[in-house]
């Protein structure tokens, strides 16, 4: 692998650290008696939000509605993803030391795949806690399902919900367009190079 | 006596006279006006007024201003320059709109050492102070009638500490802080047969002049925390001490008390204490006094007075009896304090924002005679005294005088000053505030107020940083000004501004109370450290819930404890039976909420008490002896939630002596525990 490549690869395995320092997703409501408004902040290992008690008041909320409570505990992925994490920083930085863009290409799939299985898994999170509800709730909107919205706005009741990654998931973001840009330069680039060379010879 | 100072004598008794005998007239042709004008201040008030006092919906006001509510015992709080009313912090007198002084948290803070007193006559706010300006972390106020100063933090916007003031009747000139807060002082405006032994005397009232004393007190302030101490008293003759004010800069280590009834009359003081000429500034050198008081030089006299403090943490109140007070004897202590003689009756003492001009107000005085802080020091220095009384020197008027403001109205009784350069008078009976300058000391302006001006007030107006902008009025007597509510009516708060040469009316609002005086300070300096909730985690009341697991009903004699929590929408337990006729019941409440804004209140049928008002992450205790046996309705009474209807639960009260057990549960029904 040319050095480029190796430092890109090194790039993308250390910019996955971000998401120990940044919530993946972030998700905002706003009511009007929120004017200070309410945000849930997904992170790898953990939930929280803009205060310390968003969980709990989102959860008062909900409970109107008959929602389940959000509880970081509940979640076994809070519990594994970090180790996820931890193996693609740990084989990204050996991979851009070793001399295999074979091992470049599959690092990246990997990178993809969870990331692909992460965002499918917070989409069934949503539909779950959205259309899971208590038969008992004080609050019951005929043929109404509380399905926070996955990316951007929605209505929800007296909620404008905003849901958008934050830096945590942006990183990932980061790390595929990093691999993917020294596979290319492994796999394309520079076979196409090598070809111009040899027509050239 | 020299026919000069005769005449003299004479003069303010006739323009008083002569003023009393003017005022129906002036009034009513006021109110003449008010029909010509469609408003009393139609003629005053300047074009640009509304938008000058316009504060848009969900704007915030540029200061907050906090008012005495006199003999409502509180504090209200009301933004400037738009006169809303944000909030009534209850002080000296019990509050059922939220409980205090009727809870068992805060019962404690009024008591005293004559017992329980659920009131006070609230007169003058001080906010604290630091690098000689205010800093917006505690305001302290007076109680007038039982001796007492309190202090409120200005994070909570709740009283935090009450000190009672031994050997003192009528705390009036309290509670004065020194330029950075070193000492908060209080004085006695009723003097009364107090011994040097700390003995309050059964005496007869004839013996006035000899027995009869005042004391001025000296509380020290945690420079971090602000707890008060009362580091100690100084005796003083027993004249009628009116009102008091710290020096700033040159003269920050002195502060000066008005006195009056130097006659020492014990009846018809209204006469009486009227009699002679001049009365007395009181002029004490509080550092040399705190260094007697440190050397040894006072003696430790036996007290009984109350201390009482609220503590964050638990949410708790307790009250301490004190049982011994430091005293200084003047005759003791020499060159701590000084008498200037000044015109008859003075009520303020305002020191201007450079420290040199003291500034007093004499109500039935026909000048505004101003003292300078340099003379003083010279004649104190050449020792140019005209006598001296119980010991203490008194300064020859003319020697420490700096000018006279000629014809300043009728009935001036306090001076504030705003930052460039000029004083503001308020005259009670000429109903107006004169505007006049410290360079010389002339009238440039005057405006009228309705009715009867009592004290006035500039943001920062009593430091060395007063602000140039607006003037509040407190007037005492509104008649006509509102739509009529009965006899009894609203005093009235006039905003002004003074950026320009001429005052223009601005603003007229109703106030609460009496309020005898006012501060100020910019919102900045309060707004971002106001707390908006306090933490669970953090509470430390001994009977805190802090989840619906934990909730409990405990049966221990006749007393019953209900260890109950409360958040959006239900109460828990909310069905509690086992409580029999006379037992006394203690219900600790512990709001859940970790969110802004969301009380929840308490309050159960029958109940002779008040409600309760819990804010978030904090217990508090509601104590109920059931007269009758029944089922007994309690709910929350703070409109939390779309559900807040459903808060509520029943408890249930037998006979006594019945045998039901205590039971207690919410929705799914829980066994109940073993009995201790």
């Amino acid at each position: 692998m040319s050095n480029v490549s190796k430092v890109l690869m090194l790039l993308a395995a250390l910019s996955l650290s971000l998401l120990f320092f940044f919530p993946m997703w972030k998700i905002y409501l706003e009511a009007p008696q929120y004017p200070e408004g309410l945000e849930m902040h997904i992170w790898v290992n953990k939930l929280g939000g803009n205060t310390e008690y968003t969980l709990q008041n989102f959860n008062i909320l909900n409970h109107y509605i008959g929602m389940e409570k959000i509880n970081a505990d509940s979640f076994a992925e809070l519990k594994y993803m970090p180790y996820i994490v931890y193996f693609l920083i740990g084989s990204g930085i050996i991979v851009a030391f070793l001399n295999k863009r074979s091992l470049a290409l599959t690092w990246l799939i990997m990178l993809i795949v969870g990331g692909a299985a992460g965002l499918l898994d917070f989409y069934l999170w949503l539909v779950k806690f959205g259309t899971n509800l208590d038969p008992k709730a004080p609050i019951k909107v005929p043929g109404m399902t509380y399905i926070p919205p996955f990316l951007g706005e929605k209505q929800l009741l007296n909620f404008k919900a905003l849901s958008l990654p934050d830096i945590g998931g942006l990183a990932i973001g980061l790390a595929i367009l990093l691999a993917a840009i020294a596979v290319y330069i492994e796999f394309i680039y520079r076979k196409k190079r090598y070809a111009n060379k040899l027509q050239a010879a | 006596m020299d026919p000069r100072s005769t005449f003299k004598k004479l003069l303010p008794a006739a323009a008083f006279v002569a003023a009393l005998a003017a005022m129906p007239v002036l009034q009513s042709c006021s109110k003449t006006d008010n029909k010509a004008t469609g408003g009393a201040t139609g003629s005053a008030l300047s074009s640009d007024a509304a938008s000058a006092v316009y504060v848009a919906p969900g704007k915030h006001d540029e200061y907050y201003s906090f008012l005495s509510g006199g003999f409502s015992g509180q504090v209200a709080v009301y933004g400037l320059p738009s006169g809303r009313l944000l909030k009534v912090i209850p002080v000296f007198s019990q509050n059922p709109e939220n409980g205090y002084g009727y809870n068992e948290n805060t019962k404690p803070m009024l008591n005293t050492s004559f017992g329980f007193v659920p009131w006070d006559d609230l007169h003058h706010p001080k906010l604290s102070r630091a690098n000689e300006t205010t800093d917006g972390r505690w305001l302290f106020v007076n109680g007038n009638n039982t001796p007492r100063i309190a202090r409120i933090d200005l994070k909570t916007f709740e009283t935090v500490e009450i000190v009672e003031i031994p050997n003192s009747a009528g705390n009036h000139c309290s509670p004065y802080p020194t330029n950075n807060n070193e000492y908060v002082v209080a004085g006695t405006r009723f003097s009364v047969p107090v011994t040097p032994e700390g003995k309050l005397q059964d005496v007869s009232l004839k013996e006035y002049k000899d027995k009869f004393r005042g004391t001025i007190s000296f509380l020290k302030v945690d420079k971090d925390h602000g707890d008060m101490n009362l580091d100690f008293q100084i005796m003083v003759p027993g004249f009628d001490y009116d009102l008091a004010n710290g020096g700033k800069g040159p003269s920050s280590d002195w502060i000066f008390f008005t006195s009056y009834n130097t006659e020492k009359a014990g009846t018809l003081k209204e006469v009486g204490a009227s009699q002679n000429d001049k009365d007395y500034l009181l002029c004490v050198n509080w550092k040399l006094a705190a260094k007697y008081a440190a050397e040894g030089k006072a003696r430790e006299i036996p007290a009984n007075y109350a201390h009482n403090k609220m503590n964050h943490e638990t949410n708790q109140a307790t009250s301490t009896m004190k049982k011994s007070v430091k005293i200084l004897l003047p005759e003791e202590c020499p060159d701590m304090l000084y008498l200037i003689p000044v015109p008859k009756s003075p009520h303020g003492v305002d020191i201007d924002p450079s420290g040199e001009n003291i500034v007093i107000s004499g109500k039935l005085a026909s000048v505004i005679p101003v003292h300078s802080f340099s003379k003083m020091q010279t004649a104190i220095k050449n020792k140019d005294y005209i006598g001296d009384i119980n010991g203490i020197p008194v300064l020859k008027y003319e020697s420490v005088l700096q000018a006279e403001v000629k014809e300043p109205g009728l009935g001036p009784l306090h001076t504030e000053f705003d930052g460039k350069g000029n004083a503001y008078s308020s005259m009670f009976v000429s109903s107006e505030v004169v505007k006049w300058s410290l360079k010389d000391f002339k009238v440039k302006d005057r405006i009228p107020v309705y009715y009867s001006i009592g004290h006035l007030m500039i943001p920062g107006g009593d430091t060395k940083n007063p602000s140039s902008k607006y003037l509040l009025a407190m007037n005492k007597i509104t008649k006509d000004r509102y739509l009529p509510t009965g006899p009894e009516l609203a005093q009235a708060g006039q905003l002004i501004d003074i950026s320009g040469e001429k005052m223009k009316m601005l603003l007229d609002f109703p106030l609460i109370g009496e309020p005898h005086y006012a501060q100020a300070i910019a919102a900045e300096k309060i707004a971002p450290n106001s707390a908006k909730m306090y933490k669970l985690d953090a509470n430390k009341h001994p009977y805190a819930t802090k989840k619906e697991a934990d909730t409990k009903v405990v049966k221990n004699g006749n007393r019953v404890d209900v260890y109950m929590t409360a958040i959006r929408s239900h109460l828990t337990p909310d069905n509690i039976e086992g409580i029999e006729v006379g037992n006394e019941v203690y219900f600790h409440v512990t709001n859940l909420e970790q969110d802004w804004d969301v009380p929840h209140g308490f309050a159960v049928m029958g109940a002779q008490n008040a409600e309760l008002l819990i804010m978030p992450g904090a217990t508090n205790t509601f104590k109920w002896v059931p007269t009758k046996t029944g089922v007994f309705p309690f709910y929350c009474t703070d409109f939390c939630s779309a559900l807040h209807q459903e808060m509520q639960g029943y408890a249930r009260v037998s006979p006594k002596g019945s045998n039901v057990p205590i039971a207690f549960s919410t929705g799914e029904k829980r066994k109940a525990p073993s009995q201790p």
